[in-house]
This record gives structure tokens, C-alpha cells and sequence, in this order.
């Protein structure tokens, strides 16, 4: 008897419960299904032939006289328009090794100066340390039109205008790194270290061998989020650049989205290529990266 | 009173061969060692930030009091310029509006996602790539796709015109903002989910239970018990949405160029015209405001945080 009500009010808990997680669930998926709409129309478009891209997309995105359409899935997948970019355009392909080499350089110097930077925020007491913190993070919410001229005065005193470094350069110094690597460093164990300082291990060493493995995840989700960021930046390279040859593909695609708008949906998938894939395989360290930010000291 | 009983408290534990001469002299050389490790570690940055920004930008201060050519000072002439330039009032007061919409419209959504996120414990990861995956679309994506719903001949007009509606010029019409403000929504929502759901994991799960236990609702939990101990990831959010807010000007830019629909003509697309223009006064003197405001706004808030910790520490 006992135990039959104990069963109905765990029955009753139950279905309290399980129609907002229903109802939780249509939400949220009707929110990914339209997060993940411009994705499914851009694949959809690269896999057109050129009549059915005009079809579909020739009013607005080319001078075509009919009714747009609406097609989630083409009637007549192709893939001639990434044979076409691939083997036919070499622009696209200096576009793609500028666009390696700047996000590459960018998270190289990164590591390099945001490592040691955040570890000494994070690890140490010194004087001016409130200050300068609160500097750093100054520097990381002004929008980059608001150094532009600064950027741009320096640049051109170092004669460094109209070449990558001038894009590399303005990029390794943000001061957003510092700030997510930061919590990161923070919440390392402290026991750790200090155990580490006690079996007589130098600053450097404890920093090289149990800040940077214990502090990966951070580190991880910086080189992410970086890639993202460097992968599509437009505002450094629009000021700074002035040359096509070293225009990125973020550049370049709207070039060229002009021109011949049947290649752009390709293009733009092949653009897309890196950056999704690096993000599905670092989803997790992103995940807990961008988490870390978010926890308080 | 209670400093002295703890100096006392300490002294009586120091090793009488050590005298407390010794002792402070240790621990000043210890902090003297521990200060010139930190700007060994905060060095390189430091220089580049200083070479890179600060410099460049106390020259840029010196060149808002002085005309074009950098020769003559004229007091705050250029900032009177900027303060009765059109365009400006027009850009600041865009960019104005649009932070006070996104900002809270971006932060109230995702938090909501995130609790309903949160409550789905199978599905939960599926959901999260989801909601993230517009992070890594290329900016010129997001605008050819804008470009083909909201067109004249757009998609979005297609669909109004098949339910007898009638279309509208969405990009040139004042609705251009409210299109921008989707476009920002749309990308940053995954990673504002994200913060929260971290946030909303901080919180003990005992305290939702001790609360049912007493007969709270949902509501009532979420308004008592989640919301105050969001304020921290709160400030987090709301600084990196601020910081993710200027970045829509890519989308803007490739959707509209230039010189877009008043309604979206924000300091961005001021600031690269009057790049393009070379117009170094008005850019200097703007500048230099903006910094300043963001530093009154910031100091503003340290100033509270350490005004707030103070009073805490009164009251124990």
C-alpha cells in the first residue's frame, strides 16, 4: 500500500516534469533549425547547376529576369561550381594562403605574448597589477575603428602599411587573449604550484611545465576563437591592405561575389570548410573556454 | 585592535632566533622577487600593447588639439567639429540605439535557451553545436544569405506575397536596423548560451531542492535562486556582447557598403569613411571621446565593485 503511493507520486513528479522538457526540447530545436537555415541555403546553392542558381537566386543576386525561388535541396546537384573554383581560379587560391598565413601568424604571436601575459595576471601580485588590468581590458572593448588611427600612424612610421605584418602585428597584441586566458590560469590549483615551488622548481619551469599542460583547455578555445576571428576578419585588412594580392579570402569573396555571384554559395562553402571543422573538433575545449570566461574570480 | 591581536598572535610563533628585523626582510625580498617575475611573465605584452596602442594613441591625443597638418594648435576646436558634424550625431546615436536593443535582446534570449538548454540533459550537446556553428560562418556568407531573404525580390517578400501580405525594401527601409539586430543575434546567441549555461552550472543543485521541498514553483526558483547568482556572469556577458556588437559592422559593411540606410549608419562606417577621406581631425578628436567614455564607464563600475567590497568588508 505503502509502497503504490510512494510509485503515484514519483508517476505524478514525473509528468510535471516531462511536459516542460517537451516543450523545452520543440524550442530549442526550432532555434537550431533556424540558426542552422543560412547553412543548409548556402550548401544547397553551391550544389546548384548555373540555370537553377539563377532560378533560385539570379533576381537578387545577378541580373536575371523571373521569379525567385525557394529550394532547400537542389533538383539537379552538381558539383561543377567547386571544379570550376578549384582547378580554374588561382585568385581564390592566393586569397586562401593569405588568409592561412595571416590567421596563423596572428595565434602564433598570440601564444607567444598572451601566455606569459595572463600568467603573470593570474598567478601574480605586483604593483600597478589593478591598473593595468583594468587598461588591458579597456584595450579589448574599443572597437578596432577607434585605434585605427593609432594602428595606422605606427604601421606607417614602421613603413609596415600594405603588407601582412601590419594585419598580423594589430592582431597579436589584442588584449582579449590575455583576458579569457587569464581565468583559466586562475583557477589552476594552487596547492600544485606551491608544491612545485617547494620541490625548488624555477617560475619559468613551474610556468612551462604546469601552467601551459593545466591550463590547455583555455589555451585551446583562444586558438578557437582566434582562428574564427582571423579566418573572417575584414575591418584590419580594409585599412591596412591596399594591394589585392594580399587581400584574404574575407576580402575577396565579396570581390568576387560581385563578378560571378553562381560561384560565390561555393566559394563561401569552401571558405567555411576550416573554420567548421576546427570547431567540431575542438567544440569541447571551446565549449569549456569560453565557460571559463564567464566564472567569476 | 583585532590587527594588533594578530600581530601578536603571529610574533608568538616566530622562531626566537629569528628576529623580526630578519623576518620583514625576507618577506620584502621575497615580494621584491615575486614583482620582477610577474614583469618578466607580463613584459612582452606590455611593450607590444605599449609600442602598438598606447603610444600611437597619446599621439593621437597630441593631434586632436592641432590642426590637419599637425602644426598649429587649436584648443578644442576639433571636438567642437566633431560634436556639430551630422554625420556623427547620426552614427553615435545609431550606435547608441542599437547596443540599448541587442545587448538586452541578445542577453534575455540566450538566457532563456540556456535554461531550457540546460534542462534537456541527452540532447544537450547536438544543441550546443547548433546553437554555436553560426560563429564559424564567414561574415560574406551571412550577407549573401541576408541578401537573398530580405531582398525586394527577396525570399521573405516571396513568402509575405503568397499570404496576400505586400513586400518591402527591407535593407533601405528603416527596418534595416531590425535586420542587423538579427543578424548579431543570430550569430552570438550560441556563445552567449554558452557563458550562461556555465554560470547556471555554478549555482548547487541543493538549493533548487531545499526551495521545492518548501513549495516554490519554477518561477519562483529562477527569480530567487538563479538570477542573483547570475550578476558576475551577467557583467561577463554583457562585456564580451559589447565587445561582439561592434564586429557586426562586417555584416553591414558586405550587406550595404558604405554608405548604408540612415538607420544603420553607425560609427563604424563613420570612422572608415573619414579614413578614406583622411580626415585626421574629426578621427583624432573621435577617438579620443570614445576612449573616454568607455574609461568613465569602466572606471565607473571598478569604482562600485571596490566601493561595494569595502562595505562588505565593513559589515563582517
Amino acid at each position: 500500500m505503502r509502497r503504490r503511493d510512494f510509485g503515484a507520486a514519483r508517476g505524478q513528479r514525473y509528468a510535471r516534469k516531462g511536459r516542460p522538457t517537451w516543450i523545452a526540447g520543440l524550442i530549442c530545436g526550432g532555434f537550431v533549425l533556424l540558426m542552422l537555415l543560412p547553412l543548409a541555403m548556402i550548401l544547397s546553392g553551391s550544389l546548384m547547376g548555373r540555370q537553377e542558381f539563377l532560378e533560385t537566386c539570379g533576381r537578387v543576386l545577378a541580373d536575371y529576369d523571373g521569379k525567385t525561388g525557394f529550394r532547400l535541396f537542389p533538383l539537379y546537384p552538381t558539383l561543377r561550381a567547386y571544379v570550376k573554383l578549384l582547378l580554374d581560379s588561382p585568385e581564390y587560391f592566393t586569397a586562401f594562403w593569405n588568409s592561412v598565413i595571416q590567421a596563423a601568424g596572428v595565434l602564433a604571436g598570440q601564444l607567444v605574448i598572451a601566455l606569459p601575459g595572463a600568467w603573470a595576471f593570474a598567478r601574480y601580485r605586483f604593483p600597478g597589477k589593478k591598473l593595468l588590468w583594468t587598461l588591458y581590458i579597456l584595450l579589448m572593448i574599443l572597437p578596432f575603428q577607434v585605434t585605427m588611427v593609432s594602428g595606422y600612424l605606427v604601421l606607417n612610421g614602421m613603413h609596415l602599411m600594405d603588407t601582412r605584418a601590419a594585419v598580423i602585428f594589430t592582431g597579436i597584441f589584442s588584449t582579449l587573449p590575455v583576458f579569457i586566458l587569464r581565468k583559466s590560469f586562475g583557477g589552476l590549483p594552487a596547492e600544485v604550484i606551491e608544491a612545485a615551488r617547494i620541490d625548488g622548481a624555477g617560475e619559468l619551469r613551474i610556468f612551462l611545465h604546469i601552467g601551459i599542460p593545466l591550463g590547455m583547455r583555455g589555451i585551446g578555445s583562444v586558438l578557437i576563437l582566434g582562428f574564427l576571428e582571423y579566418w573572417n576578419v575584414i575591418e584590419q585588412p580594409m585599412t591596412y591592405l591596399k594591394s589585392r594580392a594580399l587581400w584574404p579570402l574575407s576580402m575577396y569573396l565579396p570581390q568576387m561575389a560581385k563578378g560571378d555571384a553562381g560561384a560565390v554559395f561555393a566559394a563561401s562553402a569552401v571558405t567555411m570548410l576550416p573554420a567548421v571543422l576546427l570547431f567540431l573538433v575542438g567544440q569541447e575545449s571551446l565549449e569549456q573556454g569560453i565557460a571559463l570566461s564567464g566564472l567569476t574570480d | 585592535m583585532r590587527r594588533r591581536r594578530q600581530r601578536m598572535l603571529r610574533r608568538s610563533w616566530t622562531p626566537i632566533c629569528q628576529s623580526r628585523k630578519a623576518e620583514r626582510e625576507q618577506r620584502t625580498g621575497r615580494r621584491k622577487r615575486e614583482r620582477r617575475t610577474a614583469y618578466f611573465f607580463l613584459l612582452p605584452s606590455l611593450l607590444g600593447t605599449c609600442w602598438f596602442v598606447l603610444v600611437p594613441f597619446l599621439d593621437v591625443a597630441r593631434r586632436s588639439f592641432l590642426t590637419a597638418a599637425g602644426t598649429g594648435f587649436v584648443g578644442f576646436d576639433n571636438y567642437r567639429l566633431v560634436f556639430s558634424n551630422e554625420a556623427f550625431r547620426l552614427a553615435a546615436g545609431n550606435t547608441a540605439k542599437f547596443l540599448a536593443v541587442c545587448l538586452p535582446a541578445l542577453m534575455c534570449l540566450s538566457l532563456l535557451l540556456a535554461v531550457l538548454v540546460g534542462k534537456l540533459k541527452i540532447v544537450c550537446k547536438w544543441f550546443k553545436t547548433g546553437f554555436l556553428l553560426p560563429m564559424a560562418v564567414p561574415a560574406v556568407s551571412v550577407s549573401v544569405f541576408f541578401q537573398m531573404v530580405f531582398d525586394r525580390q527577396g525570399w521573405l517578400n516571396e513568402l509575405l506575397e503568397l499570404f496576400g501580405g505586400r513586400g518591402r525594401d527591407w535593407l533601405l527601409e528603416d527596418t534595416a536596423f531590425w535586420v542587423l539586430i538579427a543578424c548579431y543575434i543570430w550569430k552570438n546567441l550560441g556563445y552567449d548560451i554558452i557563458l550562461w549555461l556555465a554560470g547556471l552550472g555554478g549555482i548547487p543543485k541543493e538549493q533548487y531542492e531545499a526551495a521545492k521541498v518548501q513549495g516554490a514553483g519554477d518561477w519562483q526558483c529562477f527569480w530567487h535562486i538563479t538570477l542573483p547568482q547570475l550578476k558576475e556572469t551577467a557583467f561577463v556577458t554583457g562585456v564580451l556582447s559589447f565587445v561582439n556588437a561592434f564586429r557586426v559592422f562586417r555584416e553591414a559593411y558586405l550587406l550595404a557598403g558604405d554608405y548604408p540606410h540612415e538607420s544603420i549608419y553607425m560609427l563604424q562606417h563613420l570612422f572608415n569613411n573619414w579614413f578614406a577621406s583622411l580626415d585626421i581631425q574629426k578621427m583624432t578628436a573621435a577617438a579620443v571621446l570614445l576612449v573616454l567614455a568607455a574609461a568613465v564607464a569602466l572606471g565607473a563600475k571598478e569604482w562600485r565593485d571596490g566601493y561595494r567590497k569595502e562595505m562588505e568588508e565593513r559589515r563582517i
